[in-house]
């Protein structure tokens, strides 16, 4: 992925790498939209620390705006999977859904900061596979919005 | 001479006070296992306009200390900044400060 003269992002990926981001995308979407909260507390977080009249106003105000905004750049995603050229809006949705998949994957793998390598025929060996791969992603991404 | 009127809402006596005496509150960034050094530090750069180097720094004491500071303001500006934080996917939360 990387910035173009004219401003627009050149998306260079595989058919099969293509794939799977459409595929998580609508899986992000399908738990998103549920009444599912388990595994999503990272990206509805607290806004308050010390104030539970504060921040249970906060949690309302600001609850759908996130979820809207989510689901928008899943859309975008979707929209734009086979595109090799995304303009700098498209860019960031994309930045937006993919950090949003990790942390929802993050979660779900309890990832830590020092963690060791994943022994290959631990169950979760595919889940981390795709989570590096996300991470992978997402460096590209900002490293061309950032040039 | 012209007087500025908050719009109409309702506040609670608390709201009154704090925003009478303005007293700030700081924007505080935690640090979390999953998100990307590389992204934290953009993160800053596009939010705040900061430089380079000081959204580097700002990540640096994210990571290292657990925590950083990343803007201060009042009630309303503080609470924007963690909203565009949290639509960043960042663990942000508002306090005043100490």
């Amino acid at each position: 992925m990387h910035r173009t003269r004219n401003g627009t992002f050149e998306l260079r990926l595989g058919d099969d790498e293509r794939e799977l981001i459409a595929r998580l995308a609508a899986e992000l979407r399908d738990l998103l939209v549920s009444e599912e909260t388990d595994g999503l507390e990272r990206l509805y977080p607290p806004g308050y620390a010390n104030d539970p009249d504060r921040e249970q106003e906060y949690q309302q105000l600001t609850h759908d705006e996130l979820l809207t905004k989510r689901l928008a750049s899943i859309d975008v995603v979707e929209q734009t999977v086979t595109q090799t050229s995304l303009d700098e809006d498209q860019i960031n949705a994309w930045m937006g859904a993919i950090n949003d998949l990790r942390l929802v994957l993050g979660t779900r793998l309890d990832v830590t900061e020092d963690m060791d390598d994943i022994e290959p025929d631990d169950p979760r060996a595919g889940a981390f596979a795709v989570y590096h791969y996300l991470t992978y992603l997402l460096a590209e991404i900002v490293y061309a919005l950032a040039s | 001479m012209k007087a500025t009127l908050a719009p109409a809402e309702v506040h609670n006596p608390v709201d009154e006070v704090d925003d009478v005496t303005d007293r700030p509150w700081v924007v505080i960034v935690w640090n979390d296992p999953i998100n990307l050094m590389d992204y934290v530090t953009f993160v800053f750069q596009k939010l705040f306009g900061y430089s380079r180097e000081k959204a580097t720094k700002l990540m640096l004491d994210v990571h290292q200390k657990g925590r950083a500071v990343v803007s201060n303001g009042t009630r309303e500006k503080a609470e924007l900044d963690v909203f565009r934080l949290h639509e960043h996917g960042l663990w942000a939360t508002m306090q005043h400060d100490e």
